[in-house]
């Protein structure tokens, strides 16, 4: 099974609630003393399995907290699973939650330049892309602003253009076709085709049936963390639209 | 190992970069303030100072700031490294990037502006009629060992604090105390020569003691001597690596 460009085998994903979070040091030391320390392990994913292949569209569809971002995460190298394995070959973008983790303090340039680092571009890249990038979020008139004055919608779509300058092997996209107003919408759903149809495996999370059927060739359904159903785009969505019928 | 360095060569000097802008604000009194606010601690502890340990110490303006030189490049850089990798989490936790690498350049900051108070520090040492020698070379020695080690306490620090939150403030109560302990503005030559050693397990008196006997006393410590420096910067670096390595897999479930 060597040739998936994407190979999940049995991944569970647990986070540590309870106690652990946000107690200090002083605290810690006093409920381990007087042993009233607990902590409890919440399941996000529960033992799911896939793979896809070059060329392959993969649509994860569920519920509010079923584990799809959890899974993204894993999958981009954020997290590491606490079991399983995830073997991925190839150059992976992933746009999950745009937006965040800039720094506001900085301008729209600095902030730029910062995250194009962090995705791993190099200097000259940058420098050449940059052009491309402003331009493509129509942030022209604002490169030199503090990136905290720019409007909500602004900050995602430059976090858009940036993330979408690379062409990968595998492209993550987090809900992330929902960015910016109408045309903006337009834009970055048809630059998204482009990197697609130039060759891209992508994984896709979706509340859109529609848009999963008609863009998915294989779908993945998570509830609660649990693989309900993994397969072929037809009956997974059949399945997934009856299952929220009788919600 | 290489490839990996320059990999993230540029990430690196733009973290630098924009830790350094963050720092100051674009302002030009801020740089020289955080070189300012150093030399105005010197003043006022020369003044409280000098009627107690100054006529029996040599130079003493230079005494007190050697060790206020190491103190403050080390509290600078532990303090600010400790949060280092928390305050960075909302982009850890979005993007997939090695996250020590924000723990140094906060070092690489601090290192500037201590970079910036040794310039002073030499020019004080000119005005007090200090001869230059080419011992002053060896300077570099302690200054290397003293950016690894405030980058492994940084670590530690760091990766401790993703899983305490009060840690900042203990932190600041133990760096309160190590400056009384470091023997900054008195000299050890009071105690026994027992109580003189245990003050060598303090990696921070070690630095300090380095600086004043190639700048003030004009000797070359023993290489034992460099040598225990050297252990100490590797067992902070080390100890910081391990605990890094062995946890940081665990940092997205704590922010």
């Amino acid at each position: 099974m060597s040739d998936a460009l994407v190979d999940v085998q049995n991944v569970s994903i647990r986070y540590r609630v309870g106690d652990c979070q946000a107690i200090g040091l002083k605290e810690y030391v006093m409920r381990k003393l007087t042993h009233r320390y607990r902590v409890e392990e919440f399941c996000a994913v529960k033992d799911v399995s896939l793979q896809i292949f070059t060329g392959d569209m993969l649509g994860i569809v569920g519920v509010n907290g079923s584990g799809k971002s959890t899974l993204l995460k894993a999958i981009s190298g954020i997290m590491r699973p606490t079991e399983g394995t995830i073997v991925t070959r190839g150059k992976i973008a992933a746009l999950l939650e745009l937006g965040s983790g800039f720094d506001g303090d900085l301008t729209v340039k600095e902030n730029t330049f910062l995250r194009g680092a962090l995705l791993g571009y190099q200097r000259q890249f940058i420098q050449d892309a940059y052009r491309d990038i402003i331009e493509f979020a129509g942030l022209e008139e604002f490169e030199d602003r503090p990136f905290r004055q720019l409007s909500s919608g602004m900050q995602a779509r430059l976090a858009f253009s940036i993330a979408s300058m690379v062409q990968p092997e595998i492209l993550i996209l987090d809900e992330v076709l929902s960015v910016g107003d109408g045309a903006f919408q337009k834009k970055s759903e048809q630059k998204m085709r482009s990197v697609i149809q130039a060759g891209a495996t992508t994984i896709l999370v979706s509340h859109s049936t529609a848009q999963v059927r008609e863009m998915c060739t294989k779908v993945l359904w998570l509830d609660k963390g649990n693989q309900m159903m993994f397969g072929d785009t037809q009956m997974v969505c059949d399945a997934y639209e009856k299952f929220l019928g009788e919600l | 190992m290489i490839q990996k360095i320059s990999e993230y060569k540029f990430l690196f000097g733009e973290l630098v970069k924009r830790d350094f802008i963050l720092k100051y604000k674009r302002t030009v009194l801020g740089l020289f303030w955080s070189v300012l606010s150093p030399l105005m601690t010197l003043t006022i502890q020369i003044m409280v100072f000098n009627t107690f340990f100054g006529s029996d110490i040599p130079h003493y303006t230079i005494f007190l700031f050697s060790g206020n030189l190491v103190y403050t490049y080390f509290s600078e850089a532990t303090q600010s490294g400790l949060v280092a990798m928390a305050a960075n989490a909302p982009i850890f936790a979005k993007v997939k990037a090695p996250k020590y690498l924000f723990v140094f350049s906060r070092n690489i900051s601090s290192l500037i502006n201590f970079g910036l108070t040794f310039l002073i520090f030499l020019l004080f040492v000119f005005f007090d009629h200090i001869p230059f020698t080419h011992n002053f070379f060896l300077l570099i020695y302690v200054i290397a060992c003293m950016l690894l080690f405030n980058c492994g306490m940084s670590l530690i620090l760091s990766t401790a604090y993703m899983f305490f939150r009060d840690l900042s403030y203990l932190y600041n109560v133990l760096v309160l105390i190590l400056m009384y302990v470091s023997a900054i503005f008195y000299s050890v030559d009071a105690f026994s020569p027992i109580i003189q050693r245990l003050f060598l397990l303090n990696p921070l008196y070690v630095y300090i003691k380095y600086f004043r006997l190639i700048v003030i006393d004009a000797v070359i410590p023993s290489v034992q001597y460099h040598l225990l420096m050297l252990f100490y910067s590797l067992a902070a670096l080390l100890i910081g690596t391990l605990l890094y390595k062995k946890l940081n897999h665990k940092f997205l479930y704590y922010i």
